[in-house]
C-alpha cells in the first residue's frame, strides 16, 4: 500500500477540466517531483489532496483511507500538510505566532515546544525574527517560515507548492537543501516544482504534467535524461 | 453659549459613552474581520441583551452589572446558534445578499420584541442608578463611568484573548489568511461561530452596561449600530484596536456636537466625520488593519 494514492482523479473548475484521470502515488519515505508547466494541474492537484477542492471523479486515498471527503483541517490532523503557493503566512501575526498556529491540530500541539525548537535549529533566521511581523520578513524567510509552520503539524506527509517561486537562486539552493533535510529525517515529500532540474534531481520519483494529465513517470535520474523532458523543460 | 464648564461636561460625557460605543464596535469589527460581512443585527442583539438584562431585574431582582455573568455567555451561545443556522448557510451568496441576510435578522428580531413586550420606553433603575459625583465643574454619573471602565475592561480582555490563546490566533489568522487557516487545521466553520458568538457576546456586555441610565425599548439597539458602523470605519474595518479607539473618538464628536448644535442636529458632527474619514482616510484613521 502506498502512503497517498490518487486515482483516476477528474477535477474541474466549472466546466474546465483541470486534471484528468490522474492517477498518482506517493511510497514512504520518498521524495517525489511533480513537474509541468503554468496550468498544468500540479496546484489544483495538491489542492485536491488538501481538501480546498473536491474532485468530480476518482479517489484520494491516505493510508489506505479515503480523504477526498474530508474537511481542510481532517486532513490536516491526519498528516498531510500542504505549503500553498505564495505561501500564505499571517503577515501581521508574529514569527512565532505563524509557527504555533502550525501546531494547531490538537495532537500536535502536545509536542508545540520541541516542534519548535526543531523548527529553529532547521531554519536559524526563523529564530532570529520570531518577534517580528511576518509581513516584514523577505520572499525567501516567508518562505522558510511557510515550511516551518507546516512542519510544527509534524506532518506525515509534507507537500510543496512552487517553494522556489519568485526567489533568488542562492535562496533556491538553501531552500532545496532544507527540503533534502527534512525528507532524511523521514518526512514523505510531495513537491510541485516548475524548476524542474532541481526538483527533480532531489527527488526519487517524477511525474510529469500536461494539461491536467499525467504524460511520464520516472525516477528522478530517468526523467532528466528523457528527451521530452529535457526538450520541454530543461531547455537542452 | 459655549462655556468652558459646558464643554468640560461634554468631553466627560462623550468619552463615557465612547468606551461603549468601542466595546460594541469591537464585536462588530470581530465579526467582520473574520466572516467579511457588516452585520446590521448587531443592534438588535444589543437590544434583545437589553431586555434580558431589563427582565432579569424586573422579574428576579438581578443586579444589572451581575447579570452579565449570564447574558455574556448566553449571547456568546445565542451568537453561535445564529451563526451556524443563518450567516454560515449563505456563506458563498453574494456580499450585498449577506448584508441584507442580517438586516432582514435585525428587522425580525426588532418586530419580534416589539410583539412580545410592545414598544414601550421601560427602564431600570437601581438603587444607585442617580449616584454622581463632581469632576471639577462636570457632573460624573457613576453608571455611566462603570458602563466606560466594564466596556474598556471588556475590550482589553478580548484583545488580550486574541493575542494570547491559540483561538484567539486562529480568529486573526482566519481574518488574513483564510486558505492559509484552513491548511493549517483550523476548523475555520467552527472559528467563524466562535467570532460571531465573542462580537454578540460583546454587544450584549455593552447592553447590559447601559441599562441602569438608558431606556429599554425594540429601536434601541439602532443608533448604537449606526454609532458602531462608524466607528469600525473610522477606526479600520478589522481593527480591533481601531475599534476602541474610534469608539472614544465618535462619543467625543456625539457630546461636542449636542453641546454646540441644536437639538435635531447633534449628530451632524459624527456624521460630517464619517464623511471626511471616508473621503481622506478610506481606511480608517489607524490605518487599515486586517486583524490586528
Amino acid at each position: 500500500m502506498s502512503l497517498l494514492e490518487l486515482s483516476n482523479l477528474d477535477v474541474a473548475y466549472g466546466d474546465l477540466p483541470a486534471l484528468s484521470d490522474v492517477s498518482l502515488a506517493v511510497e514512504a519515505g520518498e521524495t517525489l517531483s511533480v513537474v509541468g508547466a503554468n496550468g498544468s494541474g500540479k496546484t489544483t492537484m495538491l489542492r485536491t489532496i488538501s481538501g480546498l477542492l473536491r474532485p468530480r471523479r476518482g479517489e484520494v486515498r491516505f493510508e489506505g483511507e479515503r480523504i477526498d471527503r474530508l474537511p481542510c483541517h481532517r486532513v490536516v490532523e491526519r498528516g498531510v500538510v500542504h505549503v500553498p503557493e505564495g505561501r500564505k503566512v499571517f503577515p501581521s501575526l508574529a514569527v512565532r505566532e505563524n509557527l504555533e498556529l502550525g501546531s494547531y491540530p490538537r495532537a500536535a500541539r502536545a509536542h508545540r515546544a520541541d516542534s519548535l525548537e526543531r523548527v529553529f535549529s532547521l531554519f536559524p533566521r526563523l529564530r532570529e525574527r520570531a518577534g517580528q511581523a511576518a509581513g516584514t520578513l523577505s520572499g525567501g524567510e516567508q518562505q522558510m517560515l511557510a515550511i516551518g509552520r507546516a512542519l510544527m503539524a509534524r506532518p506525515t506527509l509534507l507537500m510543496l507548492d512552487e517553494p522556489s517561486l519568485g526567489l533568488a537562486p542562492l535562496i533556491v539552493t538553501e531552500i532545496f537543501r532544507t527540503i533534502d533535510a527534512i525528507h532524511r529525517a523521514g518526512v514523505t515529500v510531495l513537491l510541485v516544482e516548475q524548476n524542474t532540474r532541481q526538483a527533480l534531481a532531489l527527488s526519487r520519483r517524477g511525474y510529469v504534467l500536461e494539461n491536467g494529465r499525467v504524460v511520464l513517470v520516472g525516477t528522478g535520474a530517468e526523467l532528466l535524461g528523457n528527451e521530452h523532458v529535457k526538450r520541454a523543460y530543461l531547455g537542452m | 453659549m459655549f462655556s468652558l464648564d459646558l464643554l468640560l461636561q461634554a468631553v466627560v460625557s462623550g468619552v463615557l459613552l465612547g468606551g461603549v460605543y468601542g466595546l460594541v464596535a469591537s464585536g462588530l469589527s470581530l465579526i467582520f474581520g473574520v466572516l467579511r460581512i457588516i452585520n446590521f443585527a448587531h443592534g438588535a442583539v444589543m437590544m434583545l441583551a437589553m431586555y434580558a438584562t431589563y427582565w432579569l431585574f424586573a422579574l428576579l431582582h438581578v443586579d444589572p452589572y451581575l447579570s452579565i455573568v449570564v447574558t455574556g455567555p448566553a449571547f456568546f451561545l445565542l451568537g453561535m446558534l445564529i451563526q451556524r443556522v443563518v450567516i454560515e448557510p449563505n456563506r458563498f451568496a453574494a456580499e450585498h445578499n449577506q448584508l441584507l441576510l442580517t438586516l432582514g435578522l435585525a428587522l425580525f428580531l426588532e418586530n419580534l420584541a416589539l410583539v412580545l413586550w410592545q414598544g414601550d420606553f421601560r427602564t431600570v433603575r437601581p438603587a444607585y442608578a442617580n449616584a454622581s459625583f463632581t469632576l471639577g465643574e462636570a457632573l460624573v454619573e457613576v453608571p455611566r463611568l462603570v458602563a466606560c471602565a466594564g466596556a474598556v475592561v471588556m475590550a482589553l480582555a478580548l484583545f488580550g484573548f486574541l493575542r494570547l490563546t491559540d483561538v484567539g490566533k486562529a480568529i486573526r489568522a482566519l481574518a488574513e489568511e483564510p486558505e492559509g487557516a484552513m491548511l493549517m487545521g483550523i476548523d475555520v466553520g467552527r472559528i467563524r461561530a466562535v467570532a460571531f458568538g465573542i462580537g454578540a457576546g460583546c454587544v450584549a456586555v455593552a447592553g447590559a452596561l447601559v441599562t441602569p441610565f438608558f431606556y429599554v425599548a425594540p429601536d434601541v439597539g439602532e443608533s448604537f449600530n449606526i454609532m458602531a458602523f462608524v466607528v469600525v470605519v473610522l477606526g479600520g474595518m478589522g481593527n480591533f484596536v481601531g475599534a476602541l479607539l474610534g469608539g472614544f473618538i465618535v462619543g467625543l464628536a456625539e457630546s461636542l456636537g449636542a453641546t454646540a448644535l441644536p437639538g435635531s442636529l447633534k449628530q451632524l458632527v459624527v456624521f460630517a466625520l464619517f464623511v471626511l474619514v471616508l473621503l481622506f482616510r478610506p481606511a480608517g484613521l489607524f490605518g487599515g488593519g486586517r486583524g490586528r
